[in-house]
């Protein structure tokens, strides 16, 4: 039955509005200048890669758009609305990725899927652990798994949260070559579906994906 | 995730740790049973220094206890996920800290009264010693997410907690030693314990407030 939800919720994934924009945002962190004038308007299909070179402020711009940093100026709305006050609508359509990904070492695979999404079948964790390849996994602690599988554990949130907006920082770290291209393809699928992705990464992406370039004059630029 | 998921999640991460567990109860007990070969072995001294002492040890291994309360959450990113949850942080902090109730403070409570016979604790100071535990440990655990909220990003953290939140310890602990000394008095202690609770009370409703708040600032890089 829940799988008959996730279903229309996926339908109706299409439907729904997605305007995150951005008007003139500034940032300095330790009298150093990430980004001035820093304009954007992102919304659904797209998938936005932020890029630049270490220290340009990529993670500090996902921190931002997350709220988990009040360190800058300027405007963040969402749908409208300014981003402080939609940030309960906001993180109802949110996936979060970071570098550290949130799976606890000494709970399985499952257990820690099913913490991070009490209202999940059994089955559906199933499902994605298996298009993450981690079938035969899943009674095993995540300490005992390797780096990559690890990240593949939270890779499979992507298939068990219907979530519109999907922030990943770095999603490709310790994942081998059939993985970043399944990962790809399922990015991919996301935006066609009505989706957003926003994301940080230095692998060179086939996709077609939207550069948001930080750190060169200090002004982003599409 | 949410609040029942985490005190799930907690509990069994709780439960495969459970050597862990030890540590608090271990530290406890040797603080026991150290005070008569270092101060006395004459039950009637250790009868009087029996609140005391078991309390002190209980406040002690308490906060040995909270350093690890938000600390792998931190390290593993789970807490940015918790931040990012569609709900009161409070509640999550709240089910977080009942967690760390159940398996920290809870048990210091049931093995108060073998420690209470270690060290010759007369009759009458047992019920009050066993309610002011069972009340006071809750708070314990409750102010001290407080500061271990605000320490869990800091690499050099280890004194900092236990300076922030000692000072709110000490009315716990003044009221819970001395309800102890008046059972074994033969005195009503029952206000000693009003005290207790109200602050409990208190600490239910304000601290896992000020405690996401921490959680926030510590989070904002």
């Amino acid at each position: 039955m829940s799988s008959g939800l996730d279903n229309l919720a996926a339908n109706s994934l299409s439907e729904q509005v997605i305007c995150l924009r951005a008007t003139d945002l500034y940032c300095e962190r330790d009298d150093r200048v990430l980004f001035s004038g820093l304009s954007f308007e992102f919304g659904a299909g797209q998938i936005i890669r932020i890029a630049g070179p270490n220290g340009s402020g990529k993670s500090t711009l996902m921190r931002i758009l997350l709220g988990m940093s009040a360190g800058y100026e300027g405007q963040l709305s969402w749908n409208g609305v300014s981003l402080d006050n939609a940030r309960y609508d906001f993180n109802q359509q949110l996936l979060y990725m970071g570098h550290q990904v949130g799976i606890k070492g000494n709970l399985t695979p499952e257990e820690n899927l099913k913490a991070l999404n009490p209202k999940v079948s059994k089955q559906d964790i199933y499902n994605a652990l298996k298009k993450v390849g981690l079938l035969g996994f899943e009674d095993l602690l995540c300490s005992g798994l390797s780096a990559g599988q690890q990240r593949r554990v939270a890779l499979a949130r992507l298939f068990i949260e219907q979530k519109s907006v999907w922030i990943l920082d770095e999603p490709f770290t310790a994942i081998d070559k059939e993985g970043v291209a399944e990962l790809e393809s399922t990015l991919l699928q996301h935006a066609q579906n009505g989706g957003l992705v926003i994301l940080t990464t230095h692998h060179d992406i086939s996709a077609p994906v939207t550069t948001l370039m930080l750190g060169q004059d200090s002004t982003g630029h599409l | 995730m949410n609040a029942v998921s985490i005190f799930k999640r907690d509990l069994l991460i709780a439960f495969r740790n459970r050597g862990e567990l030890l540590n608090p109860l271990m530290f406890f007990l040797m603080v026991a049973s150290l005070f008569p070969l270092a101060v006395s072995p004459d039950p009637k001294f250790l009868g009087l220094i029996a609140p005391g002492v078991i309390w002190v040890g209980a406040l002690l291994a308490t906060l040995l206890s909270l350093d690890l309360l938000f600390k792998s959450d931190y390290e593993d990113g789970s807490l940015e996920q918790m931040l990012l949850v569609p709900q009161p942080l409070m509640l999550l902090v709240l089910a977080k800290v009942l967690v760390h109730w159940l398996v920290a403070g809870l048990p210091l409570a049931l093995m108060a009264p073998l420690l209470g016979l270690m060290l010759g604790l007369p009759e009458g100071g047992y019920q009050p010693l066993i309610i002011s535990l069972l009340l006071g440990t809750p708070v314990l655990s409750l102010l001290g997410s407080i500061g271990a909220g605000l320490t869990v990003g800091l690499r050099k953290g280890g004194m900092l907690m236990p300076l922030l939140i000692l000072p709110l310890y000490i009315p716990v602990l003044i009221f819970a030693a001395s309800a102890v000394q008046s059972g074994v008095d033969g005195n009503s202690y029952s206000g000693h314990l009003a005290f207790i609770g109200a602050y409990l009370a208190l600490a239910v409703v304000f601290a896992p407030l000020a405690a996401s708040a921490a959680l926030r600032i510590t989070t904002a890089r």
